[in-house]
């Protein structure tokens, strides 16, 4: 029989609720099995409600899936609000010292959660990590695993030996105790290492990889970690990350440094994306290569700060003032967040513009399983460089030649003796100084855009997922990939003829492609995560085939596979 | 052995008797002074009259966008910690549009020279009040008199920069050693030098200044100490002082990167297999 376990852990900001997630989540994809966790948080760092979902199979799983089969409730209110998802045969581990009066008729397992912290550490704090061996005891998984998680975690300290101590007594005590039935067993089955990973740290494993040298961003959830992870690693592998006070600020500074000559990056949200356009324009007239992560969560304005939305499609693609070439990428999936931002790098040095990578707070912050990257597959292509001195001695360097491809050679200050580079933002000549008259202004703006055509054979056509050909097909972008894909899963056995057609390349769009896919497709369902359909349009706009409908959500979650069955039945009646 | 000729650049578009013609002068004088080879200088320039000046040299150059000089001259300084990196702005550019960038990279202490052609107006956009225009000035935007200007020496050492000094488009001699001494500075190096507008500001003339300007190194002034400093940076009306303000030479952003004690980052060879063993971390 498969294996499919679904935990729910929950408390205040501040109770630990994201590492006992996090730690059970390792421990179990190190016994052999595939984990995907997502967290639910508020917009705050103390108090609230907060939960941190895991699912486990013993195959690929991509999505969380209610009734919880282990609740643990590091405190009232998370019974109160999970108590009906529990299934039958699930159990709520509480602390019954604490929480009185639960209500409902699921079992329940009380631990004295805080007691037990308090007696092995001194200090309440780690119940969370008793909590953590109360859930080991209960599934029957080898609790040395765990202890040897938690403290590659916590460190070789005393912290770290507490925390071995706190899930050790939650442990055994469970062991002493549970007179339940939960029939959930999850001992060890197999040594297969796999990765677990979310989204945040797969792009900045890419970006190391590409030999990204320079990062500046200001925190904005929900890419702070790819800034942080970066800046932590920043000393081994020989790269400058700087704090700016402003997006604007980190935007040029990424310019500058890579007109420099290095491989440069920015992360961040929404509203610091709006900060950027400017410089996104900067970039491209400059044709500087540059990396825009730009990580979604709802707007307008300051929106839901710590939830999940795809609502900037149209306006990356569209951002920055005047006619420029672009690039703009959507992983789908925790692959395509590390390859991906390979490729970002790779086409931003090729065509020398800028490229944006759009990810949401849901494959950002959400844990994968996954095979290890292959690092011998990494290609790094930093483009046409100017080979040496330059045609003849003593003649001006053309950064922006005009050439067939529109790609002009580049050179970074310093790079040949005697080679000057000249950038400009405004309209330039081919050395690079400003010009006012409309010939070079039209060559100019031709060459540019000429880029468009060759990265346009470097963009990937959308994948499909299930039969070439359906009575329904779900359109997709980016994040929505694995809940559309076992969405599609579940209408098969249901009986219903449907397959999905996903983007993770969306700029240049890949008009021709899509349009042979869509020309077969029945009805055309697009699925996505905003108000206004934006991918919808865009396919309208640039294929002139008319959508049958959106399935859209923008309640700040993520959707389910089961929110998209929902809504292909209500449509198919 | 570099000579003016190498730094001859395209014909300036300024007005007659604009006083960025002298700061062009002063500008490639110092950096003949200092035997700078062409190619290993940067000037970045935002948008106003001042960020025309690199066209009309011979080096590297970025001309970006109105107000994002410091921002992308910090950029490029990281990048390569071997150019000299001259920022270049005017008083619109570099303490309106670009303050706030202009601030946090005298704190941080960027190893750059930044020359801010203070001519108390707008010229690119034909004459509107600037931060730095005199209270009351009347102008296109500001017909009833403009508001309290900024002080931007007074700010730039509350920020924490470390060689803060003053120059004068009518002493191009003067100027000129004032940018070395700037080039020279390691760390954040402002200079702020008045310039007359013959077109705009028809108050500030070179008149004007020739009639108030003294320099402070005839004074016996010490720029070291910083309160003596505070209270030179906002002397001004009858007397304006100017040379070196305030002066002290602290480690340079760039200095204190552990990644760049290893030579400059464009110099660093990319092994995507080296964080294999970051791979191993989530496992």
């Amino acid at each position: 029989m498969s294996i499919d376990v679904n935990f729910v852990i929950g408390g205040e900001a501040g109770q630990g609720v994201q590492s006992v997630g996090f730690l059970i989540s390792k421990a179990l994809v190190r016994c052999g099995y595939h984990v995907f966790a997502d967290q639910d948080y508020e917009s705050r760092v103390r108090g609230g409600h907060n939960f941190f979902r895991v699912r486990v199979k013993d195959s690929p799983v991509y999505a969380v899936s209610v009734p919880i089969d282990l609740l643990v409730a590091l405190d009232k209110d998370t019974v109160d609000i999970h108590l009906t998802e529990v299934t039958k045969g699930g159990v709520i581990i509480y602390d019954g010292e604490k929480t009185k009066n639960i209500g409902g008729d699921s079992a329940t397992f009380s631990v004295p959660l805080n007691r037990l912290a308090q007696e092995t550490t001194g200090n309440a704090q780690a119940s969370n990590t008793v909590a953590l061996g109360v859930i080991f005891g209960l599934i029957h998984s080898d609790v040395n695993l765990l202890v040897k998680v938690v403290q590659e975690y916590f460190g070789a300290s005393k912290v770290g030996e507490d925390n071995a101590q706190a899930v050790r007594a939650g442990y055994d005590y469970t062991l002493q105790n549970y007179r339940g039935d939960f029939k959930q067993r999850l001992s060890t089955i197999n040594n297969k290492q796999r990765m677990l990973i979310n989204g945040n740290e797969a792009i900045s494993l890419g970006a190391l990889a590409a030999g990204c040298k320079f990062v500046s961003g200001y925190p904005m959830t929900p890419t702070t970690p790819i800034i942080e992870y970066i800046a932590a690693k920043a000393k081994e592998f020989d790269l400058v990350v700087l704090q700016p006070e402003d997006e604007i600020s980190a935007v040029n500074a990424v310019i500058g440094a890579s007109y420099a000559g290095v491989r440069a990056m920015t992360a961040t949200s929404g509203g610091g994306f709006c900060l950027m356009v400017e410089g996104l324009s900067l970039a491209g007239m400059t044709e500087t290569p540059i990396v825009v992560v730009l990580g979604q969560r709802p707007g307008p304005a300051i929106g839901l700060p710590t939830r999940t939305e795809q609502g900037e499609l149209e306006f990356a693609i569209h951002a920055g003032h005047g006619d420029y070439p672009k690039v703009v990428l959507a992983p789908a999936t925790i692959e395509d967040a590390f390859w991906l931002t390979v490729k970002a790098f790779n086409l931003a040095d090729k065509y020398q513009l800028p490229v944006i990578l759009i990810t949401d707070h849901h494959l950002a912050s959400s844990y994968f399983t996954a095979e290890k990257f292959d690092l011998l597959q990494v290609v790094i292509d930093r483009g046409k460089l100017l080979s040496e001195r330059g045609s003849a001695a003593g003649s001006e360097y053309k950064r922006y030649q005009l050439t067939d491809s529109g790609i002009s050679p580049r050179a970074f200050p310093m790079q040949h003796e005697g080679v000057l580079v000249v950038a400009d933002s405004d309209e330039h000549s081919e050395e690079g100084h400003i010009i006012e008259d409309a010939e070079t202004r039209k060559n100019m703006m031709r060459k540019r855009m000429k880029k468009l055509v060759g990265v346009g054979k470097d963009v990937a056509p959308p994948k499909i997922y299930g039969s070439q050909e359906a009575e329904v097909t779900l359109v997709g972008w980016g994040s929505t990939y694995y809940a559309i894909r076992e969405a599609v899963d579940i209408l098969l056995e249901q009986g219903v003829s449907v397959n999905s057609l996903h983007f993770s390349e969306l700029w240049p769009f890949p008009e021709d492609d899509v349009s042979d896919l869509l020309r077969k497709a029945g009805k055309i369902y697009v699925v996505e995560s905003n108000a206004s359909g934006q991918l919808a349009h865009l396919i309208q706009a640039e294929t002139c085939i008319k959508v049958s409908d959106s399935i859209l959500k923008y309640d700040g979650r993520p959707f389910t596979p089961s929110d998209i069955v929902r809504e292909v039945k209500k449509r198919n009646k | 052995m570099v000579t003016i000729n190498d730094y001859a650049g395209g014909k300036p578009a300024w007005c007659p008797g604009c006083g960025d013609f002298s700061i062009l002068v002063a500008v490639k004088k110092a950096l003949v002074d200092l035997q700078l080879e062409p190619y290993k200088v940067l000037m970045v320039s935002g948008i106003g009259q001042a960020g025309k000046l690199p066209h009309y040299t011979k080096c590297n150059v970025f001309n970006g966008l109105h107000g994002r000089p410091v921002p992308a001259a910090v950029g490029a300084k990281i990048a390569n910690p071997e150019l000299t990196v001259i920022a270049i702005s005017g008083d619109g550019d570099g303490y309106g549009e670009g303050g706030n960038h202009w601030i946090h990279a005298m704190r941080r202490n960027h190893d750059i020279t930044y020359l801010v052609h203070n001519n108390q107006i707008y010229g690119l956009t034909k004459g509107q009040a600037s931060p730095t225009s005199d209270q009351g000035s009347i102008t296109k935007t500001t017909p009833d008199g403009s508001p309290m200007p900024v002080y931007p020496i007074a700010l730039a050492i509350a920020a924490g920069a470390g060689f803060i000094a003053r120059g004068f488009a009518g002493d191009i001699e003067h100027l000129a050693n004032m940018i070395k001494a700037g080039i020279s500075h390691k760390g954040f190096a402002l200079l702020d030098i008045l310039q007359p507008c013959p077109t705009f500001n028809k108050k500030n003339t070179y008149a004007w200044y020739r009639e108030r300007v003294y320099k402070l190194d005839e004074t016996g002034y010490d720029p070291s100490i910083k309160s003596g400093a505070f209270e030179k940076a906002q002397e001004w009306g009858d007397r304006i002082p100017i040379g070196v303000i305030y002066r002290k030479e602290t480690a340079s952003f760039e200095e204190q990167v552990p990644a760049l004690k290893k030579g400059p980052l464009v110099k660093q060879k990319i092994e995507p297999s080296q964080i294999e063993r970051l791979l191993s971390e989530f496992m």
